[in-house]
């Protein structure tokens, strides 16, 4: 029976991909190994090997085809003794969106009858009995193993060597293929080693979990800065060298008045229970040569602007030096992440377990802006806030937004309660 | 003198050598077989192929004894030693001739001569200690084999004290024969002769014959043998040897200590065997040996990169179809094949030709429930098979091991009429990983002894139907 050739998977998330190039033409015979054509995805371009001896009878998604979806057929292998004959027309080439026009030559049967198949759904995957019943007592997916066996075969070794993680391709942990250093090598690329400190695989860790477990959704607010970098300019001009304040000082005032005043952005998830704090303890994001860090100003919400200045001035210079105290920046109910000074128009953070919300504030820029249907320049600041689903509603993170945005936009709010 | 450049040097030309010459060949390598005696190797001249010849005549001369249960009328029966043995010479110089005309059909080049390691790369061809060639090859397999092993005391003389090799050259028939070893091979010669009628006693250290086969098949072997009328000893050692002019006498001390003292005519020993690792000329390179074996990786690599070690002289199991495979292996890696999986140890099959004949292969129960494994067991005694019946051939019994969770065929052990040919069976189902249902699934013909092998399964989930 004549064989078919399938789109392969360069990846475990690849779902369609590009056929780039035949390399082999119809007639050509081949065995297994032999290169027959050339696939791309966005990301890489790989060598199709033929898995089996024969003739490359007919081709059935032609070069330059996008979209074609994984474990479609894309050619027909004959065996000894078959011919194009042999070749059955309900074999029709299917693919992801249709082939480019003009080139295919698509059997008649194919446009004629059923719209195209979904073949991964339909695919035969190659597994050997005991395989298969010792992954179904795992509970793990086939289809996300790779066999090691004859003809890509799924075996014992195989579900043995398979982890649990592996049930959906998309969630493959990344110890499953090569990892960098492997990979680096095995094309030969340049790179020095440095070991992770303690540091770096803390913030490793602790975001990783975080991306994977917290359910983060988004909401951004534009600010107009005009009146707060007024107020500031007004303040730094009385200060005579005794402090220098700074928009992220205001900022984290705005953010603890706001929690103040709303506390039900100010909370944390427990399975049990939802965490409600009495007082907003603000973590602030500083970069360090080590690192991320982030210090605490605590109970901010009763701070004057000079005192959470002088804190966080000290807190950061501190920070950079490794010179906090664990209690310093361990605890915090809310964080701030700030990469304006940067000139980063808008970001979205990682939320820093377990609290459930972080503001990442971008650059003041000044745009053109439109009030009372004139256009005029204002200073806009963009702020992200990331939030735990869990824990905190769209609307609730939004109601939050709206009373941080106005403490902002009208900073004398900030030294009236 | 000689020299001559190759892509692979075999070094041996036994089942795991000329079969690696011929993979290689197959594979477009220029290659070069050195072998110093015969061709084929001790399997074939002085091991499987001729004990099986001689094993067939003991067998059908064991069958004509009971002409008379299926009604035959012999008169007369007797057998002509010498006739037997060259038979059996016969039978082992027409194979070793056949596997010349492989080589030659193969374009292998053979060379006659003891080859010898000078370096990485590069080989000694010695005849008569004399050097003939100097051959250079990008890789060199070692396929050099065993040789019986010596027991102080039981060093083999030629004469009284016997290796496989004399005895399978038999000029007399003994009368009185001491075997020490009840492995394969000592038991085969053991079966051999006490079916032609010698007085066959069979020394065993430990507490069973056949110690590397399942308990239970040891036990019942062991019970068919002493039905033929063999001694078997377990938990014994031969002590002393005392040789005069005509025979040897024996003291055997058993597990108590007590010695009992016994005349034979001759002794074989058949106290296991050590690799072929000396005088090769290992010492000019980075190959590392674990006493007498070659150590390799599961690609049968060395440790000194471009040579390979393959068959008995890399270690046990020491059977000549895991040298064969080791030899396709190890060619395929080196011309860089792609999905080759290493020998799986339990999947190699072993056959003992004595009768009953005996046939295993994976794990024994014993060995199974060490591991860890909760295990099924089914049994089935040939008395219940048709086919059986029939034969006349009614000792025998087929025992399968499953692992209980998963339904993995752990092992097969086997006992009986050709048995050494139905084991390929359970050796199929364990390659393709078969669980209990598809054996269940399979159809086997009626009548065939294949049938207790399908009834042994159903046993071991109780749904057994002829017992």
């Amino acid at each position: 029976m004549p064989i078919k050739v399938l789109m392969p998977a360069l990846s475990p998330t690849m779902t369609e991909g590009t056929l780039a190039k035949w390399i082999r033409t119809e007639g050509d015979a081949v065995t297994s190994g032999d290169v027959i054509a050339e696939i791309e995805t966005d990301k890489a371009t790989m060598e199709v090997e033929a898995v089996d001896e024969g003739t490359l009878g007919k081709i059935l998604v032609p070069e330059g085809t996008q979209g074609v979806a994984v474990n479609a057929p894309i050619a027909v292998l004959l065996e000894e003794g078959e011919s194009a004959e042999d070749i059955k027309p309900e074999d029709p080439p299917v693919s992801a969106s249709a082939p480019v026009e003009g080139t295919a030559e698509a059997p008649e049967a194919a446009s004629s009858s059923a719209p195209p198949v979904p073949v991964e759904k339909g695919a035969r995957i190659k597994a050997s009995p005991l395989a298969r019943r010792m992954a179904g007592q795992k509970g793990l997916d086939l289809s996300a193993i790779k066999g090691s066996g004859p003809g890509g075969r799924i075996v014992k070794a195989d579900v043995e060597n398979a982890r649990p993680g592996a049930k959906t391709p998309a969630s493959a942990p990344a110890g499953s293929g090569p990892n960098a250093q492997q990979l680096a090598d095995l094309l030969g690329m340049a790179y020095d080693l440095e070991p992770n400190s303690g540091v770096r695989k803390t913030i490793a860790r602790r975001l990783q979990e975080s991306k994977q477990i917290v359910p983060h959704f988004y909401l951004t607010v534009e600010c107009r800065l005009d009146a707060l970098l007024a107020a500031r300019k007004d303040l730094n001009d009385r200060a005579d060298g005794a402090y220098k304040l700074s928009v992220n000082d205001f900022v984290l005032m705005a953010c603890a008045k706001a929690l103040k005043a709303y506390p039900d952005a100010n909370v944390a998830w427990t399975d049990d229970n939802l965490v409600r704090y009495k007082h907003a303890d603000i973590s602030v994001a500083v970069a360090t040569p080590n690192g991320l860090i982030t210090p605490i100003v605590k109970a901010a919400e009763e701070k004057t602007i000079f005192g959470i200045s002088k804190e966080v001035k000290d807190l950061a210079r501190r920070a950079r030096d490794g010179k906090l105290r664990p209690e310093e920046f361990q605890g915090g109910t809310f964080s701030l992440s700030n990469l304006g000074m940067f000139g980063v128009k808008e970001f979205s953070a990682i939320i820093n377990p377990p609290q459930a919300c972080i503001l990442a504030v971008g650059a003041g820029a000044q745009v053109p802006v439109v009030n009372d249907g004139r256009i005029e320049v204002a200073t806009v600041m963009n702020c992200t806030l990331s939030v735990d689903h869990r824990a905190v509603d769209g609307a609730v993170g939004a109601e939050f937004l709206q009373i941080f945005k106005r403490l902002i936009e009208n900073p004398t709010g900030l030294f009236v309660e | 003198m000689t020299e001559q450049n190759y892509d692979l040097i075999v070094v041996g030309g036994g089942p795991g050598g000329y079969v690696a010459a011929i993979r290689a060949a197959q594979l477009g390598m220029t290659v070069a077989q050195v072998e110093a005696r015969h061709l084929g190797g001790v399997c074939l001249n002085w091991g499987c192929i001729p004990t099986k010849a001689l094993l067939r005549v003991s067998e059908l001369y064991h069958t004509m004894k009971r002409a008379s249960e299926f009604g035959l009328e012999v008169k007369d029966l007797s057998f002509d030693l010498q006739k037997i043995v060259q038979r059996s010479r016969d039978v082992a110089s027409q194979l070793s001739k056949g596997v010349q005309g492989l080589l030659k059909k193969n374009k292998v080049t053979v060379i006659d001569g003891y080859g010898k390691l000078l370096g990485k790369g590069k080989l000694r061809v010695e005849q008569d200690g004399k050097e003939i060639a100097t051959l250079t090859g990008k890789h060199i397999i070692l396929a050099t084999g065993a040789r019986s092993r010596v027991l102080p005391g039981l060093e083999p003389d030629g004469q009284f004290v016997w290796t496989a090799k004399e005895a399978m050259i038999p000029e007399k028939m003994p009368e009185r024969l001491l075997v020490v070893g009840s492995g394969a091979i000592g038991i085969e010669f053991a079966s051999f002769y006490r079916m032609l009628g010698a007085e066959v006693t069979v020394v065993e250290l430990m507490d069973r014959i056949l110690p590397v086969e399942d308990a239970e098949i040891s036990a019942f072997v062991r019970k068919e043998l002493e039905k033929q009328g063999m001694k078997i000893l377990t938990e014994s050692k031969v002590a002393k040897l005392d040789k005069s002019k005509t025979n040897v006498k024996a003291a055997i001390e058993g597990k108590d200590g007590k010695t009992q003292e016994d005349v034979f005519d001759h002794v074989i020993s058949a106290v296991g065997i050590v690799g072929n690792v000396d005088n090769i000329g290992l010492e000019n390179t980075n190959v590392k040996t674990d006493r007498t074996h070659i150590v390799t990786n599961e690609w049968c690599a060395t440790d000194e990169p471009g040579i390979y070690a393959i068959g008995d002289v890399a270690g046990p199991p020491w059977l000549a179809h895991k040298a064969s495979h080791e030899g396709v292996l190890c060619v395929e890696k080196i011309a860089g094949l792609k999905g080759l999986h290493p020998i799986d140890p339990l999947s190699i099959p072993g056959c003992t030709y004595c009768t009953p004949q005996v046939a295993s292969v994976g794990l024994t129960e014993e060995k199974a429930r060490s591991a860890g494994y909760s295990v099924k067991v089914g049994r089935f005694p040939s008395i219940g098979n048709g086919k059986a019946i029939a034969m006349g051939e009614t000792n025998g019994l087929v025992k399968t091991i499953f692992d209980a969770k998963t339904g993995e065929l752990l092992g097969a052990h086997m006992a009986g009429a050709e048995v050494t040919e139905l084991i390929q069976g359970f050796g199929i189902a364990r390659t393709l990983e078969t669980t209990e249902q598809e054996l269940m699934h399979t159809v086997f013909a009626h009548p065939t002894l294949s049938e207790m092998m399908h009834e042994s399964v159903l046993a071991a989930y109780g749904r057994a139907i002829h017992v």
